[in-house]
């Protein structure tokens, strides 16, 4: 028979004879084994004090971005509430009014943009649809909660202040090398 | 009067004590499992984890008391009292170290120094399974029950292979049942494990046996039993169960350095007492004796994490068709040698 490796190995069910019987020289050879073990080096990670490090292409919270002024990106186009494939995301346009040019980077924006985290499957597919740079997945973890509710994240959670931009450089793709 | 109050004291320490290494056998458990498997264990609690038995025993005294309704209530609060009582009275007779000196009088560093020490151990710890059973009956709970079953027997049968190892012990020790005695007719580096290699392993296993320890831990397998006998109990009254059970094992761990790995004894203690006060030379022996007690916990929990769990026939046939005839023949073997050479 072919085989994949040389790892495997041949059973035989022979009878034990009285040294195996006696079981000791196996229990010595687990002991042995075992004791290895205790100056190995740990697989664990303490968690909230070290975190595994994400790997770029990592589908997490998501964020609303804003351009280099402060504004808004987002147009509420409704591209990416079409291409999700769970319907967790949902909107209300609103036309920008004089006055807030510094709000909002076009002259329509979303007045209301809610995301439901329990319907969401961080697909990326809103972040692939997005035409205007607005959505994108980052590597924060949503916070759990009781309440399910509080899992509907609104503009209040989405935008990114102004003064804490959050850092999507891993994520934007380069589409100059694939054209 | 100066006596009395001294054992007064050594009883409420060593009774501290017992407790003391029972709760932080628990976090060596699992420091010790988390280790052998490589994971860290506990370290949330206080630095390194050692507050852990703190807060595990503040659990278990706020837990939620249940005592079943078709159980026997007074029984099932009796069961993990005999078994508690049990385990922390047989600390009495095992000599910790050479006497200490005040005003020029010695305090043996020992509770009680009866002519039949280990015979009273032996009594003792048979009691101890008056507590398992009494808990699995009065549970009126199948796996309870069964759990007491398998320990009753498990505890008879190599209480005799037990029994017939430690009469080889007291063959070469001029025929004292005093621990006392054997600790001290093994001066030096000369222990019974070297005279006595088989008695030795065929005791270590019925320690095993007897505290209940994987791989003979079928009373309270909990992958077949639910807990086997403490399946009823919750709060204190578990607790009393468990670390009663970590006390057996302390226990259990200095009646094997006592017997067969010369106690306080080690090399260089003669010459030690010739040149060092008599206090100071105690403490160093007392520090002799838990280093061994503390190396047998630790192979205790060794074995643990390595070997799986006997199936209940082959524990049986262990017991009586391999144990038994083999401590037998060790105990006449023995006896044979002591007779024709005259030693």
């Amino acid at each position: 028979m072919n085989q994949l490796t040389n790892r495997s190995k041949v059973v035989v069910h022979k009878e034990m004879n009285w040294i195996e019987k006696l079981y000791l020289p196996a229990i010595f050879q687990g002991l042995i084994i075992t004791i290895k073990h205790l100056f190995k080096k740990k697989a664990t990670l303490r968690y909230p004090e070290v975190t595994r490090p994400f790997a770029p292409v990592y589908r997490g919270m998501h964020v609303l971005k804003r351009d280099e002024q402060g504004r808004e990106n987002c147009t509420a186009c409704g591209l990416c509430a079409v291409s999700c494939p769970a319907e967790a995301i949902t909107m209300d346009a609103a036309e920008r009014k004089k006055g807030e040019e510094m709000l909002y980077r076009e002259e329509k924006y979303a007045a209301k943009y809610e995301i439901n985290m329990l319907r969401c499957i961080y697909c990326g597919l809103c972040e692939e649809a997005c035409p205007k740079d607005a959505i994108y997945l980052t590597d924060r973890i949503v916070p759990s909660d009781y309440n399910r509710n509080n899992f509907v994240f609104g503009k209040d959670v989405l935008v990114e202040p102004i003064d804490q931009r959050i850092d999507i450089s891993k994520r934007k793709k380069d589409y100059s090398i694939v054209n | 009067m100066e006596i009395i109050l001294f054992k007064t004291i050594l009883v409420l320490v060593l009774f501290l004590i017992s407790l003391g290494i029972a709760a932080y056998s628990t976090y060596a458990e699992r420091k010790v499992a988390a280790f052998l498997q490589d994971r860290i264990g506990p370290d949330r609690a206080g630095p390194f984890g050692l507050l852990q038995p703190i807060a595990d025993g503040v659990k278990m005294f706020l837990k939620e008391e249940i005592i079943p309704n078709h159980s026997n209530r007074w029984l099932f609060i009796l069961g993990p009292c005999i078994f508690m009582l049990t385990a922390l009275m047989t600390s009495a007779v095992i000599p910790w170290g050479l006497p200490l000196e005040f005003d020029g009088t010695k305090y043996a560093l020992q509770v009680a120094d009866i002519n039949i020490g280990v015979l009273y151990i032996m009594g003792v710890l048979s009691v101890g399974v008056y507590g398992i059973m009494i808990g699995g009956w009065a549970s009126n709970n199948k796996y309870a029950l069964l759990g007491a079953i398998r320990a009753s027997s498990q505890m008879i049968s190599y209480e005799l292979a037990m029994g017939m190892s430690i009469i080889s012990i007291l063959l070469i020790s001029d025929g004292s049942l005093s621990l006392s005695h054997i600790v001290e007719s093994q001066k030096g580096m000369n222990w019974n494990v070297f005279y006595q290699p088989l008695g030795f392993l065929i005791f270590l296993i019925c320690a095993f046996a007897e505290a209940n320890r994987t791989p003979f831990d079928l009373p309270e397998s909990e992958s077949e039993l639910i807990g086997g006998y403490h399946t009823e109990y919750s709060s204190m009254k578990l607790g009393l169960f468990l670390f009663a059970e970590y006390i057996n094992m302390f226990i259990s761990s200095t009646v094997i350095s006592c017997l067969y790995f010369g106690g306080y004894q080690f090399p260089g203690l003669a010459y030690l007492s010739a040149h060092l006060p008599a206090n100071v030379v105690s403490i160093i022996s007392i520090g002799a004796l838990f280093t061994k007690v503390f190396f047998f916990i630790f192979f205790f929990m060794w074995v643990r994490w390595t070997i799986p769990r006997f199936r209940y026939d082959q524990l049986m046939r262990l017991g009586w068709q391999v144990l038994l005839p083999l401590s037998i023949a060790n105990m006449l073997i023995t006896g044979g040698v002591i007779t024709f050479f005259n030693l």
